[in-house]
Order: structure tokens, then sequence, then C-alpha cells
């Protein structure tokens, strides 16, 4: 859309802010017919072990055009910052950006991150050169200090990773986003289209989505709902929304009623 | 070496004996892994693609070989 400023993180330039996963899709060509479809152009990779005892090895990239998509490698399934920073410098090593993904769990059923961790890895990271795009929670104060620890984009989640509960606190994301010089992108928690339009109505940067594709019924039309979602949520964002009152009024004229 | 060449290692956390001598590409090769699609840890320390010829595994090492996969 022209109103529209560019999507930029740390001076790159990207043309769509709806960015996806590549874990749990049923299939390999339903997982990137469903990247197509959604218009994404960053999507994420876990780095993992080559499983060396199965005949087939072969890794996501084997499935995914790297020369199509910029490739975002994460730190998920990290607990200590020790291990995302270790995970981050062999994603880098592999060869296609100085970004990631970076997430500290603290918890495992929650899978909220731990702060602390995140706090101290985003730091180290910064300092080496990376380009950190920091999940956090939904708390103000955490982005801030994330934000000042070098991050480059704060990512608080909508909801917990992979629970589909869509936006549970519109007012912290739009304060986040109110008071945070780096972009803010919602990684985590959308369940549906809606859920991705009322996030982006918030003025968020972008959204970042995994399972909201993959468990979908249909994750090829869920994708191109959410693309249109994300578009729709940003535009209306921009257009700026009427005020809400507590009592109606009319849309159509009062007078020259019929006596 | 453990024996007569064959070298001990521990390759992505379990033990495995290696015929030896070998560098670190010619372990992927072995493995039949292609090097531009796997990235090397050697002992904790990460060994860039174009060191993999020219670094020799010795008995004891661990080596991490990883990957992309699918994620979030």
């Amino acid at each position: 859309m022209e109103l529209d400023t560019p999507f930029t993180i740390a001076g790159r330039t990207f043309r769509s802010r709806l960015m996806v996963g590549t874990g749990k899709y049923r299939t390999n060509a339903d997982m990137t017919r469903a990247i197509e479809a959604s218009g994404a152009e960053i999507v994420t990779v876990a780095v993992r072990r080559v499983d060396l005892n199965r005949a087939n090895s072969e890794g996501v990239l084997h499935h995914l055009d790297a020369s199509r998509w910029f490739l975002l490698a994460n730190t998920a399934g990290c607990y200590t910052a020790e291990d995302a920073i270790r995970y981050a410098r062999l994603g880098r090593e592999a060869g296609f950006n100085e970004f990631v993904k970076l997430e500290v769990i603290g918890d495992q059923e929650t899978l909220l991150p731990d702060t602390d961790g995140l706090l101290a890895a985003t730091r180290t990271l910064a300092r080496e050169g990376f380009t950190v795009l920091a999940y956090t929670n939904d708390d103000l104060i955490t982005a801030l200090r994330l934000e000042e620890a070098g991050a480059a984009a704060v990512m608080p989640l909508a909801s917990p990773i992979g629970s589909g509960l869509g936006l549970l606190n519109p007012y912290s994301i739009r304060t986040i986003k109110r008071r945070l010089k780096v972009p803010v992108i919602v990684d985590a928690g959308v369940g549906t289209a809606s859920d991705a339009c009322l996030t982006m109505e918030q003025g968020v940067d972008g959204i970042l989505m995994n399972t909201a594709l993959a468990e979908a019924t249909d994750p090829v039309a869920m994708a191109h709902a959410m693309g249109l979602a994300v578009e729709a949520g940003r535009v209306a964002y921009l257009a700026g929304r009427m005020p809400r009152r507590e009592v109606a009024m009319p849309s159509s004229p009062t007078r020259g009623m019929l006596s | 070496m453990s024996e007569r060449g064959s070298l001990a290692i521990t390759l992505n956390g379990e033990p495995r004996d290696i015929p030896g001598p070998v560098t670190l590409d010619g372990l992927l090769r072995h493995l039949g892994l292609d090097p531009r699609m796997v990235v090397v840890e050697l002992n904790r320390d990460i060994v860039r693609r174009p060191k993999l010829a020219e670094t020799p595994l010795a008995d004891g090492d661990t080596v991490e070989l990883v990957h992309f996969v699918g994620g979030g």
C-alpha cells in the first residue's frame, strides 16, 4: 500500500509484514505451498543435529529454495543464554545472514521466556554482530531492556507458542509498540485470520506465525487468509478506526422523515 | 587410536568408530553428507567450511553435525 512505510529491520527492507515458520507441517509439500500462499519473505528454521540413524537425513533446505526466502534461524528449545548463543552461532555459520530469532525459554509448560537469559544472550549476540530479533513476553519493561541491550527487533507474544489463543493483551502490545523505536513483531499465539488482523490493527510492524498454518485443516488456504488479514489489519491501522461510542448514532438522516 | 586405523569419537552424542586417519571433510563424505548443507562443531568450536579438509579428527573428539530443520 502506498501510504505505508517500508518494513525494515536493521536497515534491510522486506516486502511482507508476515513471517512464517516451517515446523509441524503434515507434509513438505504442504509447507512449501503454504509459504508461497502466505506471501511471506522471511521464513524461520531451527538448528538441530543431523539424524545419522535415518536413511533420509535431509534437512528442511532440501524442500525450501533458500534463494527465494530470507531464512531466519531460531534458537528454539534453548533454556539458557549459553545454549541460545551456541545455536545462534551455528545458525549463522550455515552462511545465509546475521539474523537470529532469539528464544531463551524459561518454562516447559508455557514456553514463556527466561527474560534474564534473554537479555544476557541479546547483549552478547548484538556485540558479536548478530541482528537479534528477541522473542519475549508482552511486558513493556523487558521490551525496553531488550531494545537497550541491542535487539534489532522485539517480538512479544500474542499468547503462548502453539496455543492459538489469539491476542490476549492488545493494550500491552500497543504500549510496547508506542514506546519502542525498533520494530515490534508479534510472535506466537495467532490462531486464525481475525487474530492476525486484530494484532496488526494495534500498529505493530509485523507478525510471525507457524502453528496456525501448519495445523489448519487446509494450510495453503489458511496461509492465503493470513496474508490478506495481515494486509487488512495494517491498512486498517493506517486508515485510523472510528471512535468507540457507548450509544448508537444513526447512519441515515434524522430529518426528512414523513409526518 | 583404539585400534589400528580406527578412531573412537563421539558423533552427535553417540560413540562411533571411524576409519582413520580422516579429516572432518572426510568424515562428512564417509557419512554421505554434503558439506555445504551441514555445520560442524569439533569439541564445542565451530569449524568453518574452508577448514574442514585441513582439520584432522583425533581419538576422543566430540563432533556435532547440525543443519536446518523445520521450526517456528
